[in-house]
């Protein structure tokens, strides 16, 4: 492989595009699997085929496309049409847009317009009606989905950019649309300094939540001493309702296999790991799967585009525990032992993987790596805050009207995610909080509205950034049941190695138990506080630390439904 | 290797880099109070006893653990620490059985601790594990210190004989799969009982001796065991 193959398939791939006058992209993200999203595209398939469209209409397996509420989520591509979207999708439906759509388009006598006039439509003599004067029959309707929506148009996309629109398990998708040109032109005309000054440049940090500089954490790794180095992602996403990173794996896997490539260039590292989370057995499969065609292409393995680097990548499973996406927990994982946190330092830039230096960052991340060095930190640094740069992608769940996957820029206010993007409360109901940061992480009340989304907002509020879980309440959630719920959440995955994360998280959950059911008293709330500081103060890893964080931001601002619980009982 | 200045309770102390604040302490002569730590295997600082506090620092630091540095300035008994492990020596009293703790006792006892302040745990009630001649396991009596594991393994012995079971909460020593030990690579070196800071694994004798049986009842089980054996 060397850069003027990604230019040959790149045009290989449009003349394949081309030969089909029409493409249907189906959302298999997990999502709109769930959703029944196999069934609706078994559906088009059988319908195409029906009426004898196989050639002209090519059915495609995308990535997330945002909407996950309205899923299963199409979308039809049709040349010189604008694209239309459907939501809700069925078998039935998906035939229904064959029978009352894609039949009449290629029906004789279709009057080409303007743009079909110029890429040729005398090519397709055959085409008779506009997609918008066809009659919908009745039902169809229902399942068009007007793509200015807020939800849409409020979005931008940079790590997401190739979601919905490329098929994640083909690379040469992938390549068509952009890829691979980064890693070459890193690898041909950067040094691994000047990648690393790059990163440093755009002001990216770490989308896992904890926001530290991710040129500033590549450029320790690179300086580390040491005769092999290691990449990790982490890919072992666990929050309650975050999806961000899943869906990314799903997506878009090349794009993280990409920007890991570039790291291990970057900071002199011969082996890469992406750390999944077993309980995402679709993103492995799509990773696996690009892992293996990367090595097809010879995008990985040895020489990488002639030069004399040379990166592998491996797999890691996860088996189901929340800490392992602590970073040193999660190195433990990969050893093969039990997944438990040690202390740091030593940082992994140090002493990471079998003692190495390695380099963890979170899969969203490196999602960020491609467009950094193809539009330059300039163009990333001017996107968001003065201190976050870039985007971020929140799983937006709870009572909004529109949930899904979103990706927005750093500074836009949660009143905009929540009442544009979001589409406001259902049924009439009041705002009451949003969390963020899942378990690790706080609530923002509706008097902090108009914060700008950036790590350091946050923070000041009493949360963080967290990974992208972005959970919203209505007046009829109890938010001490919210605290009791993240409390049993770590109740669960503590990894009981230490004693203040072990006991301290099952006696906090005790006592917010004793509270919620009307039992309490004002004593046991000052316990509950004097524990939330110790287990806050004195635990051994990120989890124990962070897991009074609920209990402490409700506590912070809705204070009186603790008081009211324990002076009136429930 | 260079040696390094810090300050520890106010007193200056000098010690080679790398030295952990706990030995700099004892150094001054100031015994920071540890469950987990043993000279002999490594420290994990999991029990969280040795904190201090550490001048610049957000959180409380294991003294087992963390190295001295120079112009490090280090308190080892501020209201903050004691208070720290006051509640740690409750919670663990809260759940497991410190009995025959007679060390960890004295820190309770030391740290004014309330044993009684956490009624709503439930203590770790598991029955004695008897499953062969040389000693006893009772993990009621197991505060997880790691140590047994430790020696087991790369601090000693490289057996793997004993190993982790569940987590969280309920984490608890063990054998794979809950083998008996006679089934598992244990070789019965002794090593996991001499460290043992509970109690929890004891030497089979003595806790016959506390169930009441008479020295001469003991040796005749032992000779009715090798008769069978040998017969």
């Amino acid at each position: 492989m060397n850069p003027a193959d990604l230019t040959a398939i790149t045009h290989r791939e449009q003349e394949a595009r081309g030969r089909h006058r029409c493409r249907v992209l189906c959302c298999s993200s997990t999502a709109c699997l769930a959703s029944g999203g196999g069934a609706a595209k078994d559906g088009l398939t059988r319908a195409v085929k029906l009426h004898g469209l196989e050639k002209n209409v090519q059915i495609v397996n995308t990535g997330c496309m945002g909407l996950c509420s309205l899923g299963p989520m199409m979308r039809l591509e049709a040349q010189g049409e604008p694209d239309t979207l459907y939501q809700r999708m069925t078998a039935d439906s998906a035939h229904q847009v064959v029978d009352e759509q894609l039949v009449p388009y290629f029906q004789p006598g279709h009057t080409p317009t303007e743009a079909e006039s110029e890429v040729g439509a005398h090519d397709f003599p055959h085409l008779r009606a506009s997609l918008s004067q066809v009659r919908l029959g009745r039902g169809l309707d229902e399942h068009l989905l007007p793509q200015d929506m807020p939800f849409f148009t409020r979005q931008k996309k940079i790590v997401l950019a190739r979601a919905g629109l490329i098929d994640p398990e083909r690379i040469e998708d992938y390549i068509a649309h952009g890829g691979y040109t980064a890693l070459a032109k890193a690898l041909t005309q950067l040094t691994p300094e000047q990648v690393c000054a790059e990163i440093q440049a755009s002001g990216l940090r770490g989308r896992g939540g904890a926001g530290y500089p991710t040129g500033l954490k590549w450029n320790h790794v690179r300086k580390a001493d040491g005769p092999r180095k290691f990449v990790i992602a982490n890919g072992d996403e666990g929050d309650p309702g975050a999806y961000m990173d899943r869906t990314l794996m799903e997506a878009d896997p090349h794009s993280i296999l990409e920007g890991m490539i570039i790291a291990g260039y970057a900071v002199g590292a011969q082996h890469g790991y992406l750390y999944v989370r077993g309980e995402y057995p679709v993103a492995v499969k799509r990773l696996e799967k690009a892992i293996r065609s990367a090595y097809r292409q010879g995008l990985l393995g040895d020489d990488i585009f002639g030069t004399a680097f040379s990166f592998e990548v491996d797999i890691r499973i996860g088996a189901g525990a929340f800490v392992c996406g602590e970073e040193t927990a999660l190195m433990a994982s990969v050893e093969g032992q039990r997944g438990t946190p040690r202390m740091r330092p030593p940082y992994p830039a140090q002493n990471g993987l079998w003692n190495a230096p390695t380099l963890i960052n979170n899969v969203e991340t490196y999602g960020n790596i491609t467009a950094i060095l193809n539009e330059g930190a300039a163009w990333f640094a001017g996107i968001g805050t003065e201190k976050s740069k870039g985007t971020k992608i929140f799983a937006l769940t709870g009572k909004l009207n529109h949930t899904g996957l979103i990706e927005v820029p750093m500074g836009i206010t949660l009143r905009e995610i929540v009442f544009e993007i979001g589409g406001g409360i259902p049924g009439g109901r009041q705002f009451k909080a949003a969390q963020t940061g899942g378990p690790s992480g706080g609530c923002i009340p509706a008097e902090h509205l108009d914060t700008p989304v950036d790590y350091e907002s946050l923070k000041a509020l009493g949360s963080i950034m967290g990974s992208g879980g972005l959970v919203v309440m209505d007046d009829a959630s109890s938010m001490p049941d919210v605290a009791k719920f993240f409390m049993e959440f770590c109740v669960d995955e503590s990894c009981g190695k230490c004693v203040p994360c072990r006991v301290g998280t099952v006696q906090m959950h005790r006592l917010l138990e004793k509270v919620t059911a009307g039992q309490g008293q004002a004593a046991d709330l000052q316990k509950l506080e004097n524990l939330c500081r110790l287990v806050q103060r004195t635990s051994l890893c990120g989890l124990g630390q962070s897991a009074p964080n609920p209990v402490l931001s409700t506590l912070r601002y809705f204070r009186h439904e603790y008081d009211a619980l324990v002076a009136n009982g429930r | 290797m260079a040696d390094v200045t810090l300050t520890i309770d106010g007193q200056p102390v000098t010690v080679p880099a790398g030295t952990t604040l706990l030995k700099a302490a004892a150094q001054l002569g100031t015994a920071i109070p540890t469950i987990c730590y043993h000279e002999h295997c490594t420290a994990n600082g999991l029990c969280r006893m040795c904190v201090v506090e550490v001048e610049g620092q957000r959180l409380l630091q294991p003294a087992c653990l963390v190295p001295a540095a120079e112009g490090l300035r280090v308190q080892t008994r501020s209201e903050r620490v004691a208070r720290s492990r006051r509640t740690i020596g409750e919670m663990l009293a809260a759940s497991v059985d410190l009995s025959q703790a007679p060390e960890l006792q004295a820190q309770l006892a030391d740290y004014g601790a309330d044993p009684e302040r956490f009624p709503e745990a439930e203590r770790r009630a598991r029955p004695v594990i008897d499953d062969n001649p040389m000693y006893v396991r009772d993990y009621a009596k197991c505060i997880l210190c790691w140590r047994c594991v430790q020696v087991c393994a790369e601090d000693a012995q490289y057996t793997f004989a004993l190993s982790f079971d569940g987590r969280g909460y309920n984490t608890q020593i063990g054998t794979f799969f809950e083998k008996p030990l006679p089934e598992t690579a244990c070789v019965f070196c002794g090593q996991c009982v001499g460290v043992c800071p509970t109690n929890a694994l004891k030497p089979k004798r003595e806790w016959l001796l506390e169930q009441g049986q008479t020295p001469d009842e003991i040796m005749a089980q032992t000779r009715s065991g090798r008769r069978r054996k040998r017969g």
